[in-house]
Order: C-alpha cells, then structure tokens, then sequence
C-alpha cells in the first residue's frame, strides 16, 4: 500500500465528517470560530498520532480480548498531555475549548482508526492514516467553523471580512446553526459528488 | 427547601434548557446513529439513564475519596473513561443474569454507551461545576433524561421524514437528520429564558 495513497484516503474518500460521519460532537461544538477549530483539530491530530503509533508498535503484544481497554489507556493518556500542554501554552484556546478537550478520549474516530488500521498495519502506515485522518478532520472543521464565524459574526479568524454588507446572524453561532449548516454542507457535497445513502 | 429548589433548577436546566443533545452538542453519536426507530431510541434512552445515574455518583467518588486526597487529579480523564468502561461491562453482565427481559430490550445497546461521550460529559461537568453528591445524582439523571427526550422526539420524526414524502436525493440519510435536529434544536432554543 503505498504510503501516500494512505494519506490523502484520510481527506478525501474516507473523510471522517463527510464520509465516515465520525466524531460529531466536537464537530458540531468547536466550530464558533476558526481559531478554535483549528485548536480542536491540532490536538485531535497529535492524540490520533501518539495514538496511532503506539498501538501499531504493540500491535503484536495486546492480547485481543483486553484490547479495547488496552487502546482505551492509550488513548486517554495522550489526551491527558495534549490537555496539559494546552493548557500551559495556548491557556485561552483551552477555556474556550473547555471539556471537549478531555472528551476528545471519547471520539470515535481516534477509536475507530485504532481499531481498523492502526492495530492490522505496521508502524510507517499507521502514522501517516493517523496524519490523513486527522487533516481531514482538521480541515471538516476549519471548513464548517468559517461558514458559521462568517456568517455569525462576520469575521474570519478574528478579521473583519464582510464589512458592513449585512447583520450578522446570531443564529449562526448557536447550536441550530451548526446542525443546519453541516446538513446542508453534507448534502451540497453528495450533490456533487453524486454519492447518496438509502 | 430551598436545596430542593436548587435541585429542582438543576433538573429543569439539564433535560430543557442546556439539553445535552441539542444545546451542549454531547452524544451526538448514538442520537444520530441509533434514532431510526422508536423502539430503538426508547432502549438507547433506558440504558442511558441508567449508566449515567451510576456513573454519576461513581466517579463523584471517585475523584473526591481517591484521586483528590492523592493529589493526582491529572488522571482524571483516565480514571474516568475506564470506570466507566467498567461499569458498562458489569452493567450488562448484571442485567444479563438477573433479568433477561430487560437485558433483551437494552442488551446491544449497553456496550456503545462506553464511546456516549454524553456519560463522560456529565462526570467532567458534574466536577467542574463542584456540585454535592445529590446536585451530582440529579444532574446525572436529568442530563439522561434529557439525552432520551431528544433522541425519542428524534426518531418520531425521522419515522416519518423515512415513510411520508419524496426527499431530494442528496439530502438523504445524514444531511436530513442534522437540519431536523437544527429545527428540533430551535425549539429547545425557546427554553433559554426559563432559568436566570
């Protein structure tokens, strides 16, 4: 399998918001603005990193019976430090991201690589599956968080970008607004991409 | 009485008005994998009630008698998650030897609770928040109520959205569910004035 393909697999054909429809909540919370999402994406990508390589390098020595719980340890002590280093270098990113940084131990998608790929492939293989999907998550995020902090408060990463062309729309930034946005973000894409589910 | 007041807003405000699905966005997972039917929901609804009351008052314990005198709150997200790894693990054998009606009707939803990041949710806020032992129970229970209020409402409507009329193609599926949810979320919306 070759290494790139592997890649861009995480971004595009098997891409966790659109495709996979993993890890929703977070999705759906941290995504006021494009600061925070991009906050939640960089720790998503360095807990599925860690994530990823240590169970590949174990792979051989976790005996399958115990091996939910055995992922489950892993994965939660890499959230413990991301949560620690955010909290001591980006202290704001970390307030406003609040408890989904520790809930980041529960998102299925960092689950769910482990249990499809990381734990059946070698080591070079699962790192860049954990690099793919969490760029593809990463940018899911980025993607939804600018139609919302555009459309909701009328600046993109902080910066004035629509002027004075129309009143923000509040709506945009509470919850309603990110259901309704990615329904319809998801939707535009199957449209194009001419994929439909029954 | 004016604890039980207390713990009355607190109730209020975690199945209405910060309902965990559609204002604080927590397991979203399940509400939309596991809402196509009525049934389902209800089951899903019972036995997340039921995880997260225990789990609740669990990892209460266990950080105020445990990781605090340690001084080792740092593990809290590792304590947590396999407590209530755990505790999944011994509620369904529990049940399944001791009723095996009940454990039918909740049987194959109980291990997906473990990934409910709403169960997680609740133990981190009931800590945050430093709520008592009762404020934690109650908060516990009315975050689950709230949790089974939604996904039930939710799988009435998308019973019907499936059966009653002719759905543009790309809309199928995921994209219909999230706007219903948006719209069901709205209405929560209407909440917000309830409590100061």
């Amino acid at each position: 399998m070759k290494l790139s393909k592997v890649f861009f697999n995480g971004i595009l054909n098997e891409n966790p918001t659109f495709r996979l429809v993993l890890g929703m909540c977070p999705t759906l919370a941290v995504t006021t603005s494009v600061a925070s999402g991009i906050g939640m994406g960089i720790a998503t990508i360095f807990v599925l990193l860690g994530s990823n390589l240590v169970t590949s390098l174990l792979r051989n020595f976790i005996p399958s019976k115990v091996r939910i719980p055995a992922y489950i340890v892993i994965v939660a002590t890499f959230v413990t430090i991301v949560g620690m280093v955010m909290q001591a270098f980006v202290p704001e990113i970390y307030q406003t991201l609040g408890i989904f940084i520790p809930l980041i131990v529960v998102n299925c998608i960092v689950l769910a690589r482990i249990e499809v790929f990381a734990s059946k492939n070698p080591v070079a293989a699962s790192v860049m599956d954990a690099l793919g999907m969490g760029a593809g998550f990463t940018l899911a995020l980025i993607l939804l968080a600018s139609i919302r902090e555009i459309l909701g408060s009328g600046s993109w990463l902080g910066f004035n970008v629509t002027g004075d062309l129309f009143e923000p729309a509040i709506i945009m930034l509470l919850p309603p607004g990110a259901f309704i946005a990615l329904g319809l973000m998801m939707a535009l894409l199957n449209k194009f991409t001419g994929r439909v589910e029954e | 009485m004016e604890f039980a007041g207390e713990v009355f807003l607190i109730i209020l405000s975690s199945i209405l008005v910060n309902n965990f699905v559609l204002s604080r966005f927590l397991g979203i997972c399940p509400f939309l994998g596991i809402s196509r039917k009525i049934e389902t929901a209800v089951g899903m609804g019972l036995a997340v009630i039921f995880v997260m009351a225990l789990a609740s008052v669990i990892t209460f314990g266990i950080e105020y008698l445990i990781l605090r005198p340690l001084n080792i709150e740092y593990t809290q997200t590792i304590a947590f998650i396999l407590v209530i790894a755990t505790l999944v693990q011994f509620v369904e054998m529990v049940i399944s030897k001791s009723s095996p009606t009940l454990y039918k009707a909740l049987g194959v939803y109980l291990p997906l609770i473990t990934t409910n990041c709403a169960v997680l949710g609740v133990a981190i806020l009931n800590i945050r928040e430093e709520y008592g032992l009762i404020e934690t129970l109650f908060n516990g229970i009315g975050a689950a109520v709230g949790f089974a209020l939604a996904i039930v409402l939710f799988a009435g409507i998308r019973e019907r959205l499936e059966l009653s009329f002719d759905l543009p193609r790309p809309l199928r599926g995921f994209p219909i569910a999230l706007i219903t949810a948006g719209l069901m979320s709205v209405a929560f919306l209407g909440f917000y004035g309830l409590i100061k």
